[in-house]
């Protein structure tokens, strides 16, 4: 054992500017693909949370209103409304179906703009009669958009998915270049570490052969190697774990949960996922390239 | 000790088999002179004991163990029980005699202490008493291989290889080193001795194996180098 942390050091040292190159490596694109995790969650929660709020919004003709399935100067019939809640309770993805008269929105309009002027300038007959629809998946919001759009007395049928998708496919896509990234600077700190062990086994090649010709057990000569990529690996992995979570302090804890209140935040929790997460890759990503670098060594 | 059955050893991608139909059998105790032309065979058949390859065809024991079916993880017990001696010594640079014959008993995790006794003792046992902490590169050829000769020894294997331990030395130094492997052979040591040089195999008079393109041609108790 002291003779493999003695070979451990001596190596880490005689290599020292290929192991800072492995350990710089290792520790960016590991934090870019933690950053990556962490968007990814965040994202989820923040796509899981809205799309649960998201209600259609179905909205009745009125005698001023044009356009939509309105008959120009008539308002929907009480025969056409009920046609409508009927229809849409049917659809198998509505969960539920909320009437919600001019009045009501009226008091609605009321409360929110209560400081405004604008309050003045609006009575109960500016307002629309509509059904707020609630989706049993708010995934699948486009069936049941175009039948209520399709139908007699709906004037416009509001949806905010057709707000939202777009920007959450811009996340997902930025998301996925920080990961496509990161893997790519992983390739090459993997690449880096079984260049670095080739060359150090290069070196002992002497030593091993000897090693291997008295009986001296594979594990016992790889010791050193894996060793000495575990440790510049587990540095690279402390870097990262260290800026993630610096990262995830400035900007989520101090800056976007306290300004941003109406979108959950990933927690504490989520952070230990990521990096217990990276320390896996950066592990494995050390481990893999040495044994590969030095199976030529070591076959017996 | 070593019992070749039958063993066939091809490389791959060559047409005319290293090493074909070999019968033999090495007792314990023996000391054998292995004689050949270059590619005759010599190494493959010393290469085949160390179990660096497998047979292609035929059973191969050594010390009790089949080697052709032995595990990949069970080689390194093996090798603890052969010592191997080279043309070249294969000393490390940069190490003493002392640390060049301790490092053999170091790698296979003996303690220190016994290290400690051990080394010394062979390093007497070989006759470099007083060299011990002498840069190995120092040495003069016949004492670097007493040291290497040391090495393979230290562990107290039950056979002793050496593949040409006299080719780089001149005939008097080659006497020295030839004395030195009978000592160990009579220590119970089972030794085999690839050579090329014929006054050492015709003075020692011991068991001759004769390989020729890859076939014993000649296996004969106290023998001499030429075909009598």
């Amino acid at each position: 054992m002291r003779h493999s942390l003695r070979e451990t050091w001596s190596g880490l040292k005689r290599n020292l500017a290929m192991t800072i190159a492995v350990i710089v490596t290792m520790g960016v694109s590991l934090s870019l693909l933690g950053a990556g995790l962490l968007t990814s969650m965040e994202v989820d929660l923040a796509k899981r949370s809205l799309y649960d709020k998201i209600e259609i919004s179905v909205f009745l003709c009125t005698e001023q209103t044009q356009g939509g399935r309105c008959e120009a100067g008539k308002g929907t019939t009480d025969a056409q409304r009920e046609q409508i809640q009927q229809t849409l309770e049917a659809n198998p993805e509505v969960s539920e179906v909320v009437y919600e008269s001019k009045q009501a929105a009226f008091e609605e309009f009321q409360r929110v703009f209560k400081d405004s002027p604008v309050v003045a300038s609006r009575t109960a007959e500016d307002m629309q009669d509509s059904f707020r629809v609630r989706l049993a998946n708010p995934e699948n919001y486009a069936g049941v958009v175009s039948e209520a759009e399709g139908l007699q007395g709906v004037q416009n049928v509001q949806d905010l998915h057709t707000v939202l998708e777009p920007m959450f496919t811009w996340l997902g896509a930025l998301q996925w270049a920080t990961i496509t990234m990161s893997a790519l600077l992983l390739l090459a700190a993997s690449l880096q570490i079984a260049n670095t062990i080739r060359m150090a086994a290069f070196t002992r090649r002497r030593e091993i052969g000897i090693m291997r010709l008295v009986g001296a057990s594979n594990l016992y000569i790889l010791l050193p190697f894996l060793l000495e990529s575990l440790v510049a690996g587990l540095v690279g992995i402390i870097l990262a774990a260290v800026a993630l979570t610096a990262g995830y302090w400035f900007v989520i804890v101090q800056n976007a949960a306290t300004s941003i209140t109406a979108l959950p935040w990933i927690g504490w929790g989520d952070l230990v996922t990521a990096i217990l997460a990276i320390a896996a890759v950066g592990i494995a990503l050390s481990i893999v390239p040495t044994l590969l670098a030095t199976r030529k060594y070591l076959r017996i | 000790m070593i019992t070749f059955e039958d063993v066939t050893k091809f490389y791959p991608g060559q047409e005319r088999a290293a090493l074909r139909n070999i019968n033999l059998e090495i007792g314990r105790g023996e000391f054998v002179f292995l004689v050949g032309q270059s590619g005759s065979g010599k190494t493959t058949f010393i290469r085949l004991i160390l179990r660096e390859y497998r047979p292609t065809k035929g059973t191969l024991y050594v010390a009790g163990k089949n080697l052709s079916t032995m595990n990949q993880w069970k080689v390194p017990a093996l090798r603890r029980q052969i010592g191997t001696v080279f043309q070249d010594f294969r000393l490390l640079p940069g190490k003493t005699v002392y640390e060049n014959v301790a490092f053999a008993l170091q790698v296979i995790g003996r303690p220190a202490r016994e290290i400690r006794r051990i080394v010394p003792e062979t390093l007497d046992l070989v006759g470099l008493t007083g060299k011990a902490d002498r840069p190995s590169e120092e040495l003069s050829g016949g004492e670097q291989q007493r040291v290497a000769i040391a090495r393979a020894f230290v562990n107290r294997p039950k056979i002793l290889i050496a593949d040409e331990p006299t080719g780089n030395l001149d005939p008097e130094t080659s006497v020295g080193i030839m004395k030195l492997l009978d000592r160990i052979n009579k220590a119970d040591t089972t030794v085999i001795m690839a050579t090329h040089d014929s006054s050492i195999v015709d003075q020692m008079r011991r068991r001759v194996l004769e390989l020729r393109q890859g076939e014993l041609v000649r296996d004969q108790a106290k023998g001499v180098y030429g075909t009598a």
